[in-house]
């Protein structure tokens, strides 16, 4: 629905990483099951269906009735990976994902596709950069938000393989392969991706190869930036986060509103644990017209605007 | 307050109805095309109905957008802004030259309406099963004050899937909201497949006679046909309208008509150009 740039070559749509992992996980599971509300081709599971049509329910337009249509399925004895836009999936069906889905405490995964400002030209009600606020609220949901290939298929595993409810934030915009020394999954584990002790930078998602590069050009001025990627927003990884107030300059950056998100998840620790000088990056609110790319440089979601907001950060450490 | 009937259309109605809705065809595709965004088979399917509401059923004066006396006319399916936006223009709401901006950065033309960007717009709409139930609270204002104002609301037929619109139905129903028009553009697609194939809406006169309205079924792309229907006065029915609009997605062009895949598929040049030499 998007016409962004052309991604550099290499760089990944992590919605396929969700239906080949979702489709490798249904052969060895007859348990497991899509649901779906008229989103089988934005969910990229239009082969999932071809393999088992009578594994798929479609709903129709009908988020609210999709996330309860899992429950149910869950309470019959399914896996259900319930797939729509993030953006219907959690405004439109916050209830139904607050009282069927975390407080009765039922084995639902729930995958946001296409979350963030992925749809950009198609506007705030198509953006979901509210959604890890309302989310990471709820007792029992586990909240992931991978930031490429590999780290989505371990998120995908990790649900799978847990015993109760998860929201997986997958993005349809093109991301690199991040390096990684020792490559291992863990829920509720962020992971360190650069070390340095002028500063920390957390972020998820999709910003997290733009923290790193913003690593880079903070190092090319004799910065050491810890660029931390908190993948799991709920349950919190908070000995990290106070490890990281130990450089005593914290930058979070994510794919969201400013308020309310991963941000705000960091300075609650902070604030009551170890207060340090903090920015919190990502969107103002309901953003104007443009496309995805455009959007993130107008609000200089870039390497270049993560690093200049760390020096900013640094005079006053 | 302008009524539609210029000189123009009390010679005429319907040619004026039929000549605008082959522009707004002609002149949304255009968008889509040079934004590479959109949604034209829907544009398509409810090009018909929104030139009859503009230019000949509606009480509309572009110079006073926020008149309270005016008819209310909602976009509940959002997506279509290329039409929307088109017949806007063509209504006089804002300059033509401003569809050239259509989903340009900054542009106050967004993918989806915003009523803070552009008079003419009731209401902010994009996710679906949004517009029944706003207008039912415009028609029911309408209905407190006596007013004389008719409340239009313009839905897709996958959009009925949302329930939403089915509680709003029971409301309009229950307080015989007779100054509320819902028209259904009833292309029997959605955007992945048909309507019957994902979740069933036929028989859907009955479902809405059984929720207290009245149903009128109609060719939506005959031009005569929804102007009297649209035109005509609802009082002393004592029930809210229905007007179950039967169209194609992708109407007009060949290669477009009743095709799923443009439902948000986007021309290159040469369909481009095909599609402008049958829109013609
Ligand atoms: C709440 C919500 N869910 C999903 C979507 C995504 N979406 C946009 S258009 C569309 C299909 C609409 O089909 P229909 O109502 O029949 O419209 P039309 O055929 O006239 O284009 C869908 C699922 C949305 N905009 N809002
Ligand atoms: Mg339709």
């Amino acid at each position: 629905m998007s016409a962004a740039a052309p991604a550099p070559a290499g760089w990944h749509d992590c919605r396929d990483t969700f239906s080949k992992t979702v489709e490798a996980l249904a052969e060895a599971d007859p348990r497991i099951v899509t649901v779906v509300s008229d989103s089988v081709g934005s969910s990229k599971l239009v082969n999932f269906r071809k393999r088992w049509p009578e594994r798929m329910v479609n709903v129709g337009i009908a988020e609210q009735t999709v996330v309860a249509v899992g429950a149910g399925l869950a309470n019959g004895g399914k896996i259900p990976f319930v797939s729509a836009a993030a953006c219907f999936l959690t405004a439109r069906a916050m209830e139904q994902i607050k009282a069927d889905i975390a407080y009765t405490n039922v084995n639902v995964k729930l995958i946001g596709q296409s979350s963030g400002v992925a749809y950009g030209e198609l506007g705030p009600t198509h953006h979901s950069i509210e959604d890890m606020a309302w989310l990471r609220l709820l007792n029992n949901l586990t909240l992931i938000v991978p930031s490429d290939p590999w780290e989505t298929e371990q998120a995908i595993r990790a649900a799978a393989a847990l015993d109760g409810p998860v929201f997986i934030r997958v993005s349809r915009m093109p991301v690199p392969d991040l390096p990684r020394c020792n490559a291992r999954f863990e829920i509720g584990k962020a992971e360190t991706l650069r070390d340095g002790n002028d500063l920390a930078i957390i972020a998820n998602g999709v910003m997290v190869h733009r923290a790193l590069a913003a690593a880079e050009a903070l190092a090319a001025d004799g910065i050491a930036a810890r660029v931390i990627n908190m993948s799991t927003v709920n349950p919190l990884d908070e000995a990290t986060i106070l490890e990281a107030a130990k450089t005593g300059a914290v930058v979070t950056v994510e794919e969201h509103s400013v308020r309310g998100g991963l941000g705000g998840a960091v300075a609650e620790v902070l604030a009551t644990h170890d207060p340090v000088p903090m920015r919190i990056l990502g969107f103002p609110g309901f953003l104007p017209t443009g496309s995805a790319d455009w959007l993130l440089e107008h609000f200089h979601l870039n390497a270049a605007g993560i690093a200049d907001a760390a020096r900013q950060l640094l005079a006053r450490k | 307050m302008t009524f539609p009937a210029s000189a123009e259309l009390r010679n005429d109605p319907v040619a004026l109805i039929r000549d605008k809705a082959l522009w707004i065809r002609r002149r949304s595709f255009q968008m889509v095309y040079e934004a590479q965004l959109g949604h034209p088979g829907g544009d398509f399917s409810a090009a018909d109905v929104l030139a009859t509401l503009y230019f000949g059923v509606l009480r509309h004066d572009p110079a006073d957008p926020r008149n309270p006396a005016r008819d209310r006319f909602v976009m509940s399916k959002g997506h279509c802004t290329g039409a929307f936006y088109a017949v806007l223009a063509a209504a006089g709401f804002f300059p033509e030259a401003q569809l050239n901006t259509y989903m340009q950065p900054l542009s106050l033309l967004n993918g989806h309406p915003n009523r803070n960007y552009l008079p003419g717009v009731e209401t902010n709409t994009g996710p679906l099963g949004h517009g029944l139930p706003v207008s039912v609270g415009i028609a029911i204002a309408g209905q407190i004050d006596s007013a004389d104002f008719r409340t239009f609301v313009l839905t897709g037929d996958g959009e009925l899937q949302e329930g939403s619109n089915w509680e709003a139905a029971l409301t309009a129903g229950h307080r015989k909201l007779e100054n509320l028009t819902l028209i259904i553009d009833r292309n029997r697609l959605q955007q992945g497949a048909r309507t019957e194939e994902t979740a069933s809406l036929d028989p859907l006169d009955d479902k809405w006679r059984a929720f207290g309205w009245h149903v009128e079924m109609v060719d939506g792309h005959d031009h005569r046909a929804l102007y009297e229907v649209l035109s005509k006065s609802p009082k002393g029915r004592g029930k809210p309208l229905c007007v179950i609009a039967n169209t194609f997605k992708g109407k007009g062009v060949s290669f477009m008509h009743d095709n799923v895949a443009w439902h948000h598929g986007v021309p290159n040049k040469d369909q481009y150009e095909q599609a402008m030499r049958e829109l013609a």
